[in-house]
């Protein structure tokens, strides 16, 4: 997605990992995603570097769909839609 | 199926207990069941009355104050703590060495109920040889 698509859409959840370090944010979409229906979006709120990384990883295991990640001061937006 | 990760947990000291509760939690969270098999320093950290006063580190033990006071900055949570998170998150047993055990003291209930069983060397080489992911800390 576009940043612009990214910045019109509507998680149906949101999570704020922010301050928690690795794998936090990671376990914390992990459970956050469960609350999420199928074809939702989850935005988790890192400001852990690795995480950028772990959660697109993740998803693609997982067979979501990650939508891409919007860099805010001091944090990161992620972006992943429950496919399934 | 889900996919395996054994780890052998031989150590005791801080460092190497949160660098390993970093990658359980980093593996529970991709839905991969761990089994953890703890040796002799690895089980003696789980004893009760270990835990709170175990200050060991393994390495640049003169580094010790700088590292702790960055954890503790970061918010990071203990490597007990984080234990328990990636267990909320997926499978992950815990099963120490009968050896280890008698060596510590002998009665299961000395440990942090955490731990889920006692086994032998046998039984672990078991999980590992079905395991997708090994590693020794």
């Amino acid at each position: 997605m576009t940043e612009e698509e990214l910045r019109n859409l509507k998680a149906d959840k949101v999570v704020d990992a922010r301050g928690t370090s690795c794998p936090g944010p990671l376990l914390a979409a992990k459970k956050a995603i469960a609350a999420v229906p199928v074809g939702g979006v989850l935005e988790v709120l890192s400001s852990d570097a690795g995480t950028n990384r772990d959660i697109p990883l993740w998803a693609k295991k997982m067979k979501y769909e990650h939508l891409g990640i919007l860099d805010e001061p001091g944090y990161w937006r992620v972006f992943v839609k429950k496919t399934k | 199926m889900a996919k395996k990760m054994a780890v052998v947990l031989f150590s005791g000291s801080l460092d190497k207990l949160t660098g390993l509760s970093v990658l359980i939690g980093g593996a529970a969270a991709q839905d991969i069941e761990v089994d953890i098999f703890l040796q002799l320093w690895g089980t003696y950290a789980f004893r009760k009355d270990v835990v709170e006063k175990n200050t060991n580190f393994s390495e640049f033990s003169d580094l010790k104050p700088q590292v702790h006071e960055a954890l503790v900055e970061l918010k990071a949570p203990s490597w007990l703590d984080l234990l328990k998170q990636a267990r909320d998150a997926a499978p992950v047993r815990i099963h120490m060495c009968s050896l280890a055990l008698q060596i510590w003291g002998g009665k299961k209930e000395d440990f942090l109920d955490i731990v889920d069983d006692v086994i032998g060397a046998g039984e672990f080489i078991d999980m590992a040889e079905k395991a997708d992911v090994t590693f020794f800390v």
